[in-house]
């Protein structure tokens, strides 16, 4: 009686590894970020590297390599978030929770399988991101003869953390599948918000000292706060930090609540 | 394959929506399936049988009463694809996964063989088609791979909703002979239909249902309702005929091809005949079709 609920887990993981796999959606997803990300991390070094320090934000030499390499998370981050959401409302959108639940008729095992195989998706993707944001920056950086501090370990620390942000967002896509079970409304939302709400929140968070305190908890701040650097930090320089580890857990917090809410409207409901 | 379980519904019903508003899909409905024959579930359209076979499935919760598999509700089932195996009317295939992994995701999930992919694939006939993405299947092959859906854990009890929908001529023939073939292995088989014709070549037992209620349950013979014959019969002297016929005190109408008498039995109405001398030309009995009575007991909406 102890071990089935434990073996039943194990072959519901196993059974979402395998659905995420089995179709085209991941790897086009991440072939779009790594080329997304290498295009932005080596094009802004080259960028900053040609107009020298008279324009534009002033950045120091050890400034420069973790804010490029963060770009893998801080831009590439949209990605996990998508394939997270993508999978969970597919399930929604072509009835194959008709089949998952006959399979496993436990629906809090199967969300709970869900969240698990994405986020090690989700760390996968982060691992790509930043092989991409590194690649690419560092090849521009060794062009231009700029330190890439590629044998610094707070480098390869910042890289580690970058993955389990990716890793935290992919699991906030599932949460918001099961929360907004419609795909189309998924995408608009996942996009507007992480492209043009937050943004300007944070921007205008960032304004007084009040809704700096609130501001810190968005979610991509609580990412950024998990990273430890982005070009947000350049332009919003009053950013009221969290630490790395607090970041983290408002992340997963939103996964959490996210899927909890779901399961409650979406993921109990009547399959018909 | 385990022994053959039977199939209970107790009280099932399902109203959607409350208050006033309220409609009941499904109402009180309570009848068992037996193993080892093959049991046709039908209604129109609209008749609450998907709903009551989701109810049963799990996927939709009852309102009041139970759907079980010898007690066991299909959500505490231990293994639920090897009791179980069932392919419902919305046919639900990811487009861009091809059939083999389709199988092979929920082989996982159930913790079966990776083998019983290949074994399914062949029963149902699509072995040459595995590698294809389910986008490009015809409703022919979705229906075969859905039922190779329902065979994945060598179930006991199969339940198919509408599985002859949109299948050519030769696809019913085939899906004739093989439920057939899983009756006679001893399993528990409920096909639903909104067709008796579609059906009435494979099945034993029928139960019907209209407007979410039980209307008939019994052999697909009893549907042949014995009380509703009629008798043709025509005579070379017709007047002669029918005032024999009004003097037994029969009801008639005469049509140029015959005379009917309703509710009459073919012996009697020729020793009434023979009683007063007139020589018949014709005798037989009719007796109603299946479909006549399904359309009788269904009402109106089973013409469609």
């Amino acid at each position: 009686m102890s071990e089935q609920p434990v073996r039943q887990l194990g072959h519901a993981i196993h059974a979402e590894f395998t659905k995420i796999t089995t179709t085209r959606l991941w790897w086009m997803l991440a072939l779009i970020m790594i080329v997304y990300v290498a295009l932005v991390a080596g094009g802004l070094t080259a960028i900053l590297a040609s107009v020298g320090g008279s324009r534009g934000p002033q950045i120091t030499d050890a400034q420069r390599a973790p804010l490029i390499y963060s770009f893998g998370s801080s831009i590439g981050y949209v990605f996990p978030v998508l394939l997270g959401a993508l999978v969970t409302t597919s399930e929604f959108r072509h009835k194959t929770l008709t089949p998952t639940f006959l399979a496993m008729p436990r629906r809090g095992r199967i969300l709970v399988a869900k969240l698990v195989a994405l986020t090690v998706f989700g760390g996968l993707f982060g691992v790509l991101a930043m092989a991409s944001s590194i690649g690419a920056g560092s090849g521009v950086m060794a062009l231009f003869s700029q330190d890439a501090r590629l044998t610094d370990p707070a480098i390869w620390a910042l890289a580690g953390r970058a993955v389990l942000a990716m890793a935290l967002w992919c699991s906030v896509g599932v949460g918001l599948g099961v929360l907004i079970p419609s795909q189309v409304a998924a995408i608009v939302i996942v996009l507007a918000f992480t492209q043009f709400v937050e943004p300007i929140l944070r921007f205008a968070s960032g304004l007084t000292d009040v809704t700096a305190q609130i501001g810190q908890y968005l979610p991509g701040s609580a990412s950024d706060a998990l990273v430890g650097s982005s070009f947000y930090s350049l332009t919003a320089p009053t950013v009221v930090g969290l630490d790395w580890w607090q970041g983290a857990l408002v992340l997963l917090a939103y996964a959490v609540v996210a899927s909890f809410l779901g399961f409650f409207t979406s993921w109990r409901r009547d399959v018909t | 394959m385990p022994a053959g379980v039977t199939i209970e519904f107790t009280h099932l019903t399902k109203r959607f929506g409350s208050g006033s508003g309220s409609v009941d899909a499904v109402s009180d409905l309570s009848f068992t399936v037996e193993p080892g024959q093959i049991t046709g579930f039908l209604g129109p359209n609209g008749a609450g049988k998907t709903t009551t076979l989701r109810m049963l499935l799990g996927l939709v919760a009852p309102t009041s009463g139970t759907a079980t598999f010898g007690g066991v509700s299909y959500r505490s089932l231990a293994h639920p694809l090897s009791t179980v195996g069932s392919a419902l009317e919305a046919a639900s295939f990811h487009p861009g996964r091809t059939a083999a992994d389709h199988l092979r995701v929920y082989a996982q999930a159930a913790g079966l063989p990776r083998q019983r992919v290949g074994v399914v694939l062949e029963q149902v006939g699509l072995e040459q088609y595995g590698s294809r993405r389910v986008g490009g299947y015809s409703l022919g092959m979705r229906q075969r791979l859905g039922l190779a859906s329902a065979l994945l854990g060598d179930p006991s009890v199969l339940v198919l909703d509408e599985p002859i929908n949109g299948l050519d001529p030769e696809g019913i023939r085939w899906i004739r002979l093989f439920l057939r073939q899983l009756a006679a292995e001893g399993r528990t088989i409920l096909v639903s239909s909104h067709l008796l014709s579609e059906v009435q070549q494979s099945v034993d037992e029928v139960v019907i249902i209209a407007h979410g209620t039980l209307i008939h349950r019994g052999s697909l013979a009893s549907l042949d309702m014995t009380e509703t014959r009629q008798v043709i019969v025509d005579a070379p002297d017709r007047v002669a005929l029918q005032l024999a016929l009004t003097a037994a005190g029969y009801h008639f109408s005469s049509l140029r091809g015959g005379v009917i008498v309703e509710n009459a039995d073919a012996e009697a109405v020729g020793r009434t005949a023979f009683d007063a001398g007139v020589t018949l030309s014709s005798l037989s009995q009719k007796r109603t079709g299946l479909e006549d009575s399904f359309l009788a007991l269904v009402g109106e909406e089973g013409a469609l």
